[in-house]
């Protein structure tokens, strides 16, 4: 076990002070702010839980949106039978099984191979899952409804992210988040020094995969009505890629730097320009990349060197 | 470096110009709010049947000074969101637009699970929720729940139970026979009509002799065709979405499908179908419907193609258009634009729309088209649930 330092319990309070904050934005406003958190939040949660995986192996991860409309659908289909709490944990098991059972079969792909088929499965799950509906249930429509108000969903992804960030915080001090970092820089050293690399990737995978299904599974109650199209939406798989990316993807935290900014800039176009969104966001996008290729966190690193070796400077 | 920093000022630019397009407000207008899909796989069906009715609304309302409440004339001003066809995007536009642009009022988005997602937040803020394009047997349960809200275009049960009903007409008059093939898109609203559909039709009296689903998207439907005409039945009826209803249709010409009845689900009432299909659209039957012959139809479908630029569809556009025509009256009559009086208003009145006359029942318009069929170049309404004016259905003859 490697010693908790002070810099680590100095995040951990932070931690606790800005999730206490957070959690307070429902009392505050029950309208629009609350809403665009709650998009943000979910954004968050997602990032990460793909981070979690993609970032130490380097492995661009398409399937976000096979898992999420997973999640969905075990909400969809068994809200009237069973406790929503217990909902959540099979939504995690499914998630976790089907995101092992994908690993097992494919992370021995590498490269564009991977983005490829996960793009692919992310459809073939959503074929699945319709034909298990059509098939084996008899029910009219997957409606959820209950009483859970935008404030309930907030919180509880709020509590997912930070169950989301603790994991990613144990498996980076783990032998298993060494060997990822490993892997993540050169896959033949890491078999050379005895990692079994496939063993860490499905595992990492496995994690990734649960957690993701988890939040399609506490924003059922909010789409009411199921359906394939916005459980099993492609796009949540393309916007976690690119906000995880304009953040940067080398540590935990980068995601969140991202996140946040993206989905500002995404409701501010969309707003102002009902009608051409998607060429201004393509706009923005090129610009990002090309302005800040590293990432947010990238920028920020640069510019606090910068500032302390001016520092020493002075200091000479 | 020099690139970098055109890049740097062409993003401050583009920055500087989003936040700078404040909108200026006029006083006295009635701000009305809509959000649906501009992208993403409901933004077809959007571009038919939605966006251009709330341009022909504004346009008509605008025309004549605006809303009459009370004594003056108030001017309809329109705001406009992209739901991108995803429902945490319609919560959050919904939002935007009654605490920040504080809009009047908020015209139902488009499709059933959207609706479904934003009618607690509608119902919080006790805005009138007139859904069109939201199909479901859970009506009642809706309304109770969300009593702002109200619901035109009818439910699953009404439109598969209507092809059982059509046919088993034609079947007695001994127009067709009695073999059936059955096929459906495995996706919501197809697995949904499917689920009631087959029933009804067993329950008719017909013997469904070939029976199966394919996945939305499938691009090549000649399997399904083939296996349905090897069959040997005598009315073919898809529980289609759009692609796959112009897919079976083109397909079933090349397969020259010999059948006495044809139907394909949604989006045959679209004035595309029978633009693409031409003379073979003669005698197919397709959701939905409308009694184009009346004088307000008549009227509606020509101002809808000279304002907006493209024609109305045989189904839905009516009703939505018809939907913001009782918000309309359902306001001047209140002379307010005081929420909870415009839904009482709308509750209890009648209302004189391009559909005919529409009343609320249970906050459930029950009376609507269920089915339609292509005759001479127009899609009438061949069944409905006791409305007027529904045309005697043909038999299919080919597909020249």
């Amino acid at each position: 076990m490697i010693k908790i330092t002070k810099d680590e319990i100095r995040i951990l309070l932070y931690m606790v002070v800005a999730v206490a904050i957070l959690a307070c934005l429902p009392l505050l406003d029950q309208g629009y702010i609350l809403s665009l958190g709650l998009t943000i939040v979910m954004y968050v949660a997602l990032c990460t839980a793909w981070v979690l995986f993609s970032g130490p192996t380097h492995y661009i991860s398409l399937a976000t949106a096979a898992f999420f409309g997973l999640g969905t659908y075990v909400v969809g289909i068994g809200i009237d039978v069973l406790p929503f709490p217990i909902l959540l944990i099979i939504a995690a098991l499914i998630g976790g099984v089907v995101s092992g059972l994908v690993g097992i079969a494919t992370l021995r792909l590498s490269g564009v191979y991977f983005v490829i088929f996960t793009l692919g499965m992310a459809e073939l799950i959503r074929q699945i899952v319709t034909w298990i509906q059509t098939n084996f249930t008899t029910g009219i429509g997957l409606y959820v409804l209950t009483d859970f108000s935008e404030a309930h969903i907030y919180w509880m992804l709020l509590a997912l992210t930070v169950l989301i960030f603790i994991t990613g915080w144990l498996i980076n001090r783990s032998r298993l988040g060494f060997a990822m970092r490993i892997i993540g820089n050169d896959e033949t050293v890491a078999a050379h020094v005895g990692i079994d690399s496939a063993k860490a990737k499905v595992l990492l995978f496995l994690i990734s995969g649960a957690y993701i299904a988890v939040i399609g599974a506490i924003l059922a109650p909010r789409f009411a009505y199921i359906e394939p199209p916005s459980a099993f939406n492609p796009m949540i798989s393309f916007l976690v890629v690119i906000m995880s990316l304009m953040g940067g993807t080398r540590t935990l935290w980068a995601p969140l730097i991202g996140v946040v900014p993206f989905t500002l800039l995404f409701d501010m176009v969309s707003a102002r320009f009902p009608n051409h969104s998607s060429i201004l966001l393509g706009i923005a996008f090129l610009l990002i990349v090309y302005l800040i290729p590293d990432g947010l966190i990238g920028r920020i690193e640069g510019i606090t060197k910068r500032f302390s070796k001016k520092k020493e400077r002075t200091h000479e | 470096m020099r690139v970098s920093n055109l890049c740097k000022a062409m993003s401050i630019g583009l920055i500087s110009v989003m936040i700078g397009f404040s909108s200026v407000q006029a006083q006295d207008v009635i701000k009305v709010g809509m959000s649906a899909a501009k992208t993403g796989p409901l933004s077809g069906g959007t571009a038919v049947t939605q966006w251009p009715n709330l341009k022909l609304w504004e346009h008509t309302v605008n025309a004549k000074g605006g809303i009459k409440v009370g004594d003056k004339r108030m001017p309809v001003k329109i705001f406009e969101y992209d739901d991108r066809s995803h429902p945490t995007d319609a919560v959050k536009n919904i939002q935007r637009m009654i605490n920040k642009d504080k809009v009047d009022f908020v015209v139902a988005p488009y499709g059933t699970g959207i609706n479904l997602a934003v009618a607690p937040i509608l119902a919080k803020y006790g805005y009138p929720h007139i859904a069109v394009s939201s199909i479901t047997d859970k009506g009642d349960e809706f309304t109770k729940r969300w009593p702002n809200m109200f619901l035109t275009l009818g439910t699953s049960t009404g439109f598969a139970e209507s092809v059982a009903d059509v046919l088993k007409k034609m079947r007695d008059q001994g127009k067709i026979g009695n073999k059936v093939a059955v096929v459906n898109v495995a996706d919501a609203f197809g697995i949904e009509l499917a689920h009631v559909g087959k029933p009804a039709l067993e329950k008719a009296g017909f013997e469904i002799v070939y029976e199966t689903s394919y996945p939305l998207g499938t691009q090549d439907l000649a399997p399904v065709i083939n296996g349905a005409k090897n069959a040997k039945p005598d009315a073919f009826v898809a529980f289609s979405y759009p692609p796959d209803t112009f897919a079976l249709t083109e397909q079933a010409k090349i397969s020259n499908l010999e059948v006495k009845a044809f139907y394909v689900g949604v989006a045959t009432c679209f004035p595309a179908f029978e633009k693409r299909f031409g003379s073979a659209a003669q005698g197919i039957f397709g959701a939905g419907g409308i009694n184009p012959d009346t004088p307000e139809m008549k009227a509606y479908f020509k101002s809808h193609l000279e304002v907006t630029g493209v024609a109305a569809d045989y189904w839905a556009s009516a009703t939505t258009y018809a939907s913001l025509q009782v918000l309309e009256q359902a306001i001047e009559r209140a002379g307010t634009i005081d929420h909870p009086q415009v839904i009482k208003t709308i509750k209890n009145g009648t209302f004189d729309t391009v559909m005919g006359k529409i009343t609320f029942d249970g906050n459930i318009n029950r009376k609507f088209w269920t089915m339609g069929q292509w005759q001479d170049g127009v899609f009438y309404g061949v069944a409905s649930t006791g409305l007027d004016g529904e045309k005697e259905p043909i038999i299919k003859t080919g597909w020249k």
